[in-house]
């Protein structure tokens, strides 16, 4: 009760303050890509009234977050071989997409949300390194033959570029353990942390990260709307939203074969490897449940982002949507 | 007034839960929603196909890992179809099976008395089953659920044959090692037909180091086959009611004899 008391305060403060910043934006953009969104948030009922979907099945609101919970608790063990069993290894593509279009440099902050096992992170850091690598290459091709100019340059800027970070955040502790003990034996350690966070409200500051990804964990959120606030808050002005998930596809023939990989195959591999059918039941059903990409873009606009578009991989069974906070 | 207070709060579970409407049918490629009860409590709707995949994965799994107990329950659902009704059918035409099959008793730590069993007699069954899982440190709580099987009553049949597992242990005299599963699904083969015990009987020995797989194919593999074909048929016995009864009796009764090879049930490491 008092937290959801409190809930309801932070969106309050956190409505005012958008709202003033909504105007003046909204005043000021002019562009045609972009769209000032006008949000308006009514406080109705406890949410313990509204029902919501899991899966094909319809539950409490409340009751959503624990069974999404005893989900991926029961599945954290086996997640990554279960990636590689229903995608045919395809989900590493995907994964490596979404970073080429990040394309960070060196210094960014990454706030992995829903980061689970730590793919994105680790993604993210070996980018970082190779760029940071090239640059390095890059600097040395250039000063091979230097000027005294340059070498007085040089020692003067000696101002260390600010270290890359991923925070890699999650509400489920078992996921983070998994990829914890992933990072572990893979001798990754700097510029790494692991958070427990709800999607829904963050444990940070406003303006921290520079980018916010959510890879196929925003159709487990309750509120999809409020964690595209919370992303929207604890950006930096300039940052990019970034959201790999499971999409409409739209070809008729890949589609019914989609359905039928997806409702035949899935849960039947789940019950093999993982011994859990009915989690990997929950995970088909809950993509069919999700908005496709233009109502997802809507969403996003709707947030308070700029710029959104969105771009289909695999014909669409995945999307990769992108936002700038301005 | 605590016990009206509990019973108004069994009820909001009882609504609440209620708000679960099963999906079926909604497009042809979509099965029932898995998560509202099917036919029985954990049941889950399986097409064919899933069920030839399940047969097929589990097989695979089973064979890779043997000690994963779930694959091999899987692999019996999604192939017993046929004789798990050949099974219920010879329950019904027998006397102490109908029994069972209406009384549906069921074999867990809840629903036997441990501390009563352990202090019948020596070579009494009861006090023998409970050695046998005191020494192979194993409890009928350990058994998975039926999930895939879709007729409620093939279900209880296709359970109870799991839960009786362990007293087969007991009758025959083996421990739960390689050798001594292979033996007691070389008997249960013989006497259900099921397609699982069978593919556990053919594919079971390959996992055997030499000695014991002489010590199968000379002499325990036929003792185990002769005795699951002569017996009387498994599935038909209350053993509730027979803990009592020395072990050496019920052998006579069933017509099993006593296992050549005496198998020590501290040998889990190799096999």
């Amino acid at each position: 009760m008092a937290a959801s008391m409190r809930l309801l305060v932070r969106r309050a403060i956190r409505l005012s303050h958008k709202n003033i910043t909504l105007t003046a934006a909204g005043a000021a953009a002019r562009s045609d890509c972009c769209r000032g969104p006008l949000v308006c948030r009514c406080f109705s009922d406890e949410a313990e009234d509204r029902s919501t979907h899991f899966g094909f099945e319809t539950v409490p609101e409340t009751e959503k977050a624990k069974r999404v919970y005893k989900v991926f608790e029961n599945v954290a063990q086996k997640y990554d071989i279960m990636n590689d069993a229903m995608s045919l290894g395809i989900h590493r593509m995907w994964k490596d997409t979404l970073l080429h279009v990040m394309h960070p440099q060196p210094g960014a902050q990454l706030l992995d949300m829903a980061g689970g096992t730590g793919d994105i992170s680790f993604r993210f850091l070996d980018y970082i390194r190779s760029q940071e690598e090239r640059q390095k290459r890059r600097v040395a091709r250039s000063s091979q033959t230097p000027s005294w100019r340059d070498i007085s340059n040089n020692y003067s800027t000696q101002d260390e570029p600010r270290e890359s970070r991923a925070v890699v955040c999650d509400i489920n502790k078992e996921m983070l353990k998994v990829g914890k003990q992933k990072a572990d034996s893979l001798g990754v350690s700097a510029g790494l942390s692991w958070v427990v966070g709800d999607a829904e409200e963050l444990p940070f500051d406003d303006d921290q990260f520079d980018i916010y990804t959510i890879a196929f964990g925003i159709r487990n959120v309750t509120h999809i709307d409020q964690a595209l606030q919370e992303a929207l808050r604890v950006l930096k002005p300039g940052g990019r939203f970034m959201c790999l998930e499971f999409s409409k596809v739209n070809n008729p023939i890949l589609s019914r074969i989609y359905d039928a990989y997806s409702f035949q195959m899935i849960p039947v591999i789940g019950e093999v490897i993982a011994g859990d059918w009915k989690s990997y039941q929950y995970l088909v059903e809950s993509i069919r449940k999700f908005p496709n990409q233009e109502e997802f873009k809507g969403m996003i606009e709707d947030a308070g982002f700029y710029c959104v578009k969105y771009y289909n991989l695999t014909g669409g069974v995945v999307a990769l949507h992108s936002g700038f906070k301005l | 007034m605590w016990l009206r207070i509990q019973r108004l709060n069994q009820w909001r579970f009882v609504l609440t839960s209620k708000v679960c409407v099963p999906q079926l049918h909604t497009s042809s490629t979509e099965p029932a929603s898995s998560s509202c009860d099917g036919l029985y409590p954990g049941h889950i709707h399986t097409t064919p196909i899933q069920k030839a995949l399940l047969a097929v994965g589990s097989g695979v799994a089973a064979l890779r890992d043997p000690y994963r107990h779930d694959m091999v329950a899987v692999l019996g659902e999604a192939t017993g179809h046929f004789a798990l009704i050949n099974l219920r059918d010879k329950m019904k035409n027998d006397p102490e099976g109908y029994t069972i099959l209406t009384e549906r008793p069921r074999i867990r730590l809840s629903t036997i008395d441990v501390a009563n069993m352990a202090s019948l007699p020596e070579g009494s069954f009861g006090r023998e089953y409970i050695r046998f899982l005191d020494d192979n440190h194993v409890t009928p709580d350990s058994r998975a659920d039926v999930k895939f099987v879709d007729d409620e009553e093939l279900a209880y049949v296709m359970l109870r044959y799991r839960e009786v597992h362990d007293l087969m242990h007991t009758l025959l005299g083996m421990p739960t090692n390689m050798l001594g599963e292979v033996a007691v699904k070389w008997f249960e083969a013989a006497q259900t037909g099921l397609p699982m015990c069978a593919f556990g009987a053919v594919l079971g020995p390959l996992r055997l180091n030499a000695s014991r797989l002489q010590t199968l194919v000379t002499s325990l593999g036929p003792w185990a086959l002769r005795n699951g074909l002569r017996a009387r048929f498994v599935l038909n016995i209350f053993y509730e009611r027979r803990w009592e009864q020395s072990l050496e009796d019920l052998r006579q009764e069933l017509n099993i004899e006593p296992p050549p090879v005496i198998l020590s049930a501290a040998n889990k490491t190799s096999t």
